[in-house]
């Protein structure tokens, strides 16, 4: 008998059936992993579970017997912890305080600062984090506060550990960390509920596979048949074989338009970085999180200035001391957050896009150009296929891919001879994603120079022309298409030789 | 425009209870005093406008107000200064002042309450100092630079348009182009809503909050002036008192959001006359006058609950409509709250 056992879960939201007849099971000491699309139901499957939201209809059972989750409390009582995408730590409390938050021993009404101080070290020591129980939590890197956030889990009695995409802000070596925690656990019977877009760690760490599509169940991968391999996973994701995703084109690379040198970026200041990207060309910057990748497009768009060295666009000294600056010279940036860098959320999508433009169109007295701001919205929408009720609609309301593409359009409506994109498929579905990869090869082929940061292994080997390596803050090696393969990244990336 | 409606609603039932009450309140009289008093509070309203729609805040304008007001007079009668050099002499220190906050804010990174209240206490004792606390006023002089203050222009028989309704006016209207149509006014809206985002879209984000600080003191330099014109007795110690509290009230009534990014500046002025209005309701109706101030707090605290509930309704029923009437992959995240 399964530990766990949803039956025919059904959620409508407005105007949207978010899950329907969406069936789980989930074993003693398994690794389930739950993947599909943005917008497949992963993530609301997992927040009815979690006690946050109620479905609609359908039946859950624990230990095969019917229980109601219609609480967090409910469900931490019945031994299911969802672990978040945004980690729920407070910074400024130390791993144990955190650990017993909302939960603190008493003793005489006080907090037991002592029961603390000792439970919590045993709660840390079964993750295997050696740190004191009075660290602060700030002062932890993200992969160790994500086991903090597991060890308040295990603290509860949890049976039932829910991930939510636990690796997308962990270096290469935390998410190792984290693995081998993950399977440390299964050993002693605990089961985890594991989401996540990225399929090569599934591939390892799963046993079984739920995929979810449109709401429903997809299928199931189980390990005792067969491997579970990559690309039987996305033809489930997508209900379609995967054919040539990434359509790169041959096309003519030009005259260097970026040309960077000795460049000192703030956070590295001991390294020079020196190389160009030519007209029509896409280079691919890899590395693993916290190699200076955003910080490196920081200094060239001028959000942290160089502190030395050259920037040349088209020829013309480029060095930005801010983003005005850069945007005059033709560079622009799409940035990694796009919520909180890439869009104003709470205004419309035509004075997103109009933005950064207004002073280049500023009539006289400063008044805005605003049929020019109306025409360049109007033509991005058509051009970038933005689905959209119109050009006023508040951007918030977008969905991720065409928030992005938002994003895309501000930028595009200036005409840069230089984009840097940052991580510019993040967190959107594959249809958007195949959507922004043809418009880079358009953009590439019209002749602008592309620099593009990402951490999707596949995105850097199917986009880039040539990729440009980083290892804690240096560029350790730069591979033509040619010699690109996924091995020599990770040497590089890594910091081994080359 | 929903929220112009809902303050110009409240004003209207405000008005339309005084006068069922006490139909003395409509004389021809007491109209231009509510007119004359709306305007100025509303020019000050108007300035704090700019530096809440950065998310930001000046607790100093009723001390600047206060110290203009003593710098005028003692200009033009003690130093005999003419009248113009003497006005720009005024606005000229409430720009500096204004640069100074902005310096400060943006510069040294200081928190806008923790140096608009230190303005406050100093252009207080300031303005206290430089006048020895005697009470300043112009006498029987400058009777046509008062004008400015007290004047009107009769449009009929019995009833005036008071000056400081047109300045008001045309104030307003330019912070108004300003504020919707050029591109720094959305550079402002831009960056109160995200600031981050804006740095990273080429707002300069410091010049244009250094600039939101200059309007903000400028105005409360203008509405110095022109509140000294009208009463002629300046006390030092007192003149201007409170007035940065009605005019961030009069902003927030009126649609600013103290979360920054969100104003209109009629709306604003509304405020600015609603608050009035009340004011000289309670007078009118012989309501004791020690409890103006909780009777202005409960409405405003009220006009502020009845907006919260309305936005609440609205982003549910604009949920409900996207949700079904367009196709989105995303529903279900947008829709939680929680996220």
């Amino acid at each position: 008998m399964p530990l766990l056992q949803v039956g025919n879960i059904t959620k409508r939201f407005p105007g949207v059936l978010a899950l329907r007849d969406v069936d789980l099971a989930l074993h003693r000491g398994e690794v389930l992993a739950v993947i599909g699309e943005n917008g497949a139901g992963k993530s609301t499957l997992m927040k009815i579970l979690a006690g946050v939201q109620p479905p609609d209809s359908g039946d859950i059972r624990l230990d095969g017997q019917p229980v109601r989750i219609d609480s967090p409390r409910a469900a931490i009582d019945l031994g299911i912890s969802l672990i978040h995408q945004e980690l729920n730590l407070c910074d400024n409390l130390s791993a144990g305080a955190n650990i017993f938050l909302g939960r603190e021993p008493r003793r005489h009404g006080l907090i037991d600062r002592d029961a603390i101080h000792q439970q919590s070290l045993q709660a840390l020591q079964r993750v295997g984090l050696d740190i004191s129980p009075d660290t602060l939590i700030g002062s932890l890197p993200i992969g160790r506060r994500q086991l903090v956030e597991i060890a308040r889990a295990l603290s509860t009695d949890a049976r039932i550990l829910i991930m939510d995409e636990p690796t997308s802000s962990l270096t290469g070596e935390e998410a190792e960390t984290l693995f081998a925690v993950i399977r440390e656990l299964r050993t002693n019977g605990v089961s985890v509920i594991y989401i996540s877009h990225r399929l090569g760690e599934v591939q390892g760490l799963a046993d079984r596979v739920l995929v979810l599509r449109d709401g429903e169940n997809a299928g199931e991968l189980s390990g005792d048949t067969g491997p579970i391999t990559h690309d039987h996973m996305v033809s489930l994701m997508v209900g379609r074989d995967v054919t040539q995703f990434y359509a790169r084109q041959a096309h003519t690379v030009g005259d260097p338009v970026l040309e960077v040198e000795d460049l000192i970026v703030p956070t590295w200041p001991q390294h020079r970085l020196n190389f160009s990207v030519r007209s029509g060309e896409i280079v691919g910057v890899a590395g693993l999180v916290g190699a200076g990748r955003t910080e490196l497009l920081h200094s060239l768009f001028g959000i942290a200035p160089p502190l030395s060295g050259s920037i040349r666009v088209d020829n013309q000294p480029a060095t930005p001391a801010s983003p005005i600056d850069a945007i005059r010279a033709g560079i622009a940036l799409v940035p990694e957050d796009r919520q909180q860098q890439g869009l104003i959320l709470e205004i419309s999508l035509r004075h997103n896009i109009g933005l950064p433009g207004l002073r280049r169109h500023r009539q006289t007295l400063g008044f805005a150009d605003r049929r020019r701001e109306r025409d360049d919205a109007d033509r991005m929408i058509t051009r970038l296929d933005i689905r959209t009720p119109g050009p006023d609609q508040i951007v918030q309301y977008l969905s991720g891919g065409n928030q992005q593409k938002v994003v895309l359009g501000k930028w595009l409506a200036l005409e840069p001879c230089v984009l840097l994109l940052d991580e510019p498929t993040r967190g959107i579905d594959v249809g958007a994603k195949e959507e922004i990869y043809r418009l880079m090869e358009e953009l590439a082929a019209s002749g602008v120079a592309i620099l593009f940061v990402s951490s999707e292994m596949e995105e850097i080997l199917g986009m880039s022309d040539r990729t440009l390596v980083m290892h804690e803050g240096r560029i350790t090696g730069q591979l033509e298409r040619a010699d690109l393969s996924e091995e020599t990244i990770m040497r590089l990336a890594t910091g081994k030789a080359a | 425009m929903k929220k112009i409606l809902g303050i110009s609603g409240l004003l209207l039932f405000v008005f339309l209870v005084t006068w069922i009450a006490e139909p003395r309140f409509a004389t021809a009289y007491n109209l231009q005093n509510i007119i004359r008093w709306s305007s100025l509070f509303g020019i000050i309203s108007i300035g704090v406008s700019f530096v809440i729609i950065t998310a930001g805040i000046d607790l100093s304008i009723g001390s600047v107000i206060g110290l203009s007001g003593c710098l005028l007079p003692m200009l033009l009668i003690g130093s005999g200064w003419p009248a113009p050099a003497a006005l720009l002499a005024v606005l000229g220190v409430a720009a500096a002042i204004g640069l100074l906050h902005g310096f400060l804010i943006t510069r040294l990174g200081l928190q806008p309450f923790v140096v608009t209240l230190c303005g406050l206490l100093f252009y207080r004792g300031l303005a206290r100092w430089i006048t020895a606390d005697q009470v300043q006023g112009f006498g029987a002089a400058h009777d046509s630079l008062r004008q400015l203050a007290t004047g009107k222009i009769p449009l009929t028989e019995s009833f005036a348009l008071p000056i400081p309704f047109l300045i008001m006016v045309l104030l307003g209207i330019a912070a108004a182009l300003f504020l919707n149509r050029t591109i720094y006014g959305r550079y402002l809206l831009a960056l109160g809503n995200n600031q981050e985002a804006a740095r990273y879209s080429g707002v300069p984000i410091e010049r244009m909050i250094l600039l939101a600080y200059v309007i903000c003191a400028c105005t409360a330099g203008l509405g110095g002036i022109l509140f000294a014109l009208d009463v002629n007795s300046v006390q030092p110690a007192s003149q201007g008192n409170f007035y940065e509290l009605y005019a961030i009230a009069a902003a927030v009534l009126g649609g600013c959001s103290l979360r920054g990014g969100e104003g209109s500046i009629l709306g604003v002025i509304i405020g600015a006359a609603v608050m009035r209005v009340l004011y000289n309701a309670i007078n009118v109706l012989g309501i004791p006058t020690q409890l103006e101030f909780a009777i202005i707090g409960t409405v405003i605290l009220a006009g502020v609950v009845a907006d919260e509930l309305i936005r609440r309704v609205a982003a549910r029923r604009r949920a409900v409509r996207e949700a079904g009437g367009w196709p989105t992959e995303n529903a279900d995240q947008r829709l939680d709250p929680g996220q």
